[in-house]
């Protein structure tokens, strides 16, 4: 075929304005959040101390970390859809969640007695963070992974990667509103490695999909 | 013209098109078409692969332009944003050829100045692609590209709605890219 006679085909197609890119991201994460919390409310719920806790700055330092990665992930993952998006400065972003966490740790270690760090870094129910937080994930991982294929970006993988730990913050927010550590210990140990679990799922599927 | 006024002049036609104005389009395409076809040149040349993929990139770039145009900020240059589809394109087509090592690729808006017109005997692989598609849709792409037809002529000859055209040629140009992907594997 010719060139000109594949313009000749495209200048026919003027299919009608779809709704832009940003909208479409959003409506996905919104309804895929909105998916998790349903099933959150079915499985989970808060916990029985949920408005009392909100007293305490370890469980309120837990909704800061984990909006700090859901925030910057989004944005960037809707920024590299674009095909010549650069990261740039915008990758320090994901330094915050990152600080705020270590900032944690460091005041956990200072007021908490040595012989208890052990016990407050297990806490009583990692496993159950491991699977809660991936499977709250699913919904917006896989909401908007369907819309990011109207996107175009460099590295599909990374795309994918940044997808999941969106999904994995907005999964961590839901879940840490259940569980019953609060200590940053805890927090640091098993919120990221769940992340990382998730993203990994992003970056395999984001692969797969998101290639054009 | 420098490049920057080529550049804003794109960024121009490109927001008529996307407002439905079919001729800038096709002007904007054929435009677009000569500086990925001499970027892909160079680029080809520079990593030894020979260009017999060359008109291949080409018609890549333009169908993954023509699909992918939501993702253009209207507010920002258009050149960056043909050059790194086409970059992403010409990449793929070296992994097609088992390249591993990739030669740096040359700045897109330095061919701005020095675009290549069509060989007219240059044909891609698209035509053996339509013929993976269901046979309505074969004539569709094939009424309205090879033979130049309009939506109308096409929708009256097959008795279909031009509507019903328009969607089945859509839908073909989404297929036929994803086949064409699908062949890079």
């Amino acid at each position: 075929m010719k060139t000109s006679e594949l313009i000749q085909a495209l200048a026919a197609d003027q299919s009608p304005r779809r709704i832009s890119l940003g909208a479409r991201f959003c409506l996905a994460l919104g309804v895929g959040a909105l998916v998790s919390v349903w099933l959150f409310m079915m499985m989970l719920g808060p916990r029985s101390n949920f408005v009392a806790s909100l007293q305490s700055v370890r469980f309120d330092l837990k909704f800061v970390d984990t909006l700090a990665l859901a925030l910057p992930a989004a944005v960037l993952c809707l920024r590299v859809l674009r095909p010549d998006a650069r990261i740039g400065v915008f990758g320090f972003a994901f330094l915050a969640p990152v600080v705020l966490l270590a900032a944690g740790v460091i005041g956990e270690l200072m007021f908490v007695p040595a012989d208890l760090w052990g016990t407050r870094m297990i806490g009583s129910n990692s496993m159950h963070c491991l699977m809660m937080v991936p499977l709250l994930s699913i919904a917006p991982l896989a909401a908007l992974l369907l819309a990011m294929r109207a996107g175009a970006p460099q590295n599909p993988g990374i795309a994918g990667a940044l997808a999941g730990a969106a999904a994995a913050g907005v999964a961590a927010t839901l879940y840490a509103a259940n569980c019953p550590d609060d200590s940053p210990l805890f927090v640091a140990s098993w919120y990221p490695l769940a992340t990382i679990i998730v993203a990994a799922i992003g970056a395999v599927a984001g692969a797969r999909l998101l290639r054009w | 013209m420098s490049d920057g006024q080529v550049d804003e002049k794109w960024a121009e036609m490109m927001r008529a098109a996307i407002a439905g104005d079919e001729a800038v389009y096709r002007r904007l395409l054929e435009e677009i078409g000569r500086s990925v076809r001499a970027m892909a040149r160079g680029a080809f040349s520079r990593a030894r692969v020979g260009d017999a993929d060359v008109e291949d990139v080409v018609q890549e770039t333009l169908l993954a332009i023509h699909l992918k145009r939501n993702t253009w900020d209207g507010g920002l240059r258009l050149a960056p944003w043909v050059g790194a589809i086409a970059r992403h394109k010409i990449i793929d087509a070296m992994r097609r050829r088992g390249t591993r090592r990739f030669q740096p690729i040359e700045d897109f808006e330095t061919v701005l100045a020095a675009p290549e017109a069509e060989d007219p005997h240059a044909r891609s692989d698209a035509e053996r692609l339509i013929a993976q598609l269901g046979p309505r849709q074969r004539d569709i792409v094939r009424s309205i590209s090879l033979e130049g037809q309009s939506i109308a002529a096409t929708a009256a000859r097959l008795s279909m709605s031009e509507g019903a055209v328009r969607v089945a040629l859509h839908r073909s140009l989404k297929l036929l890219a994803s086949v064409w992907r699908g062949a890079s594997q």
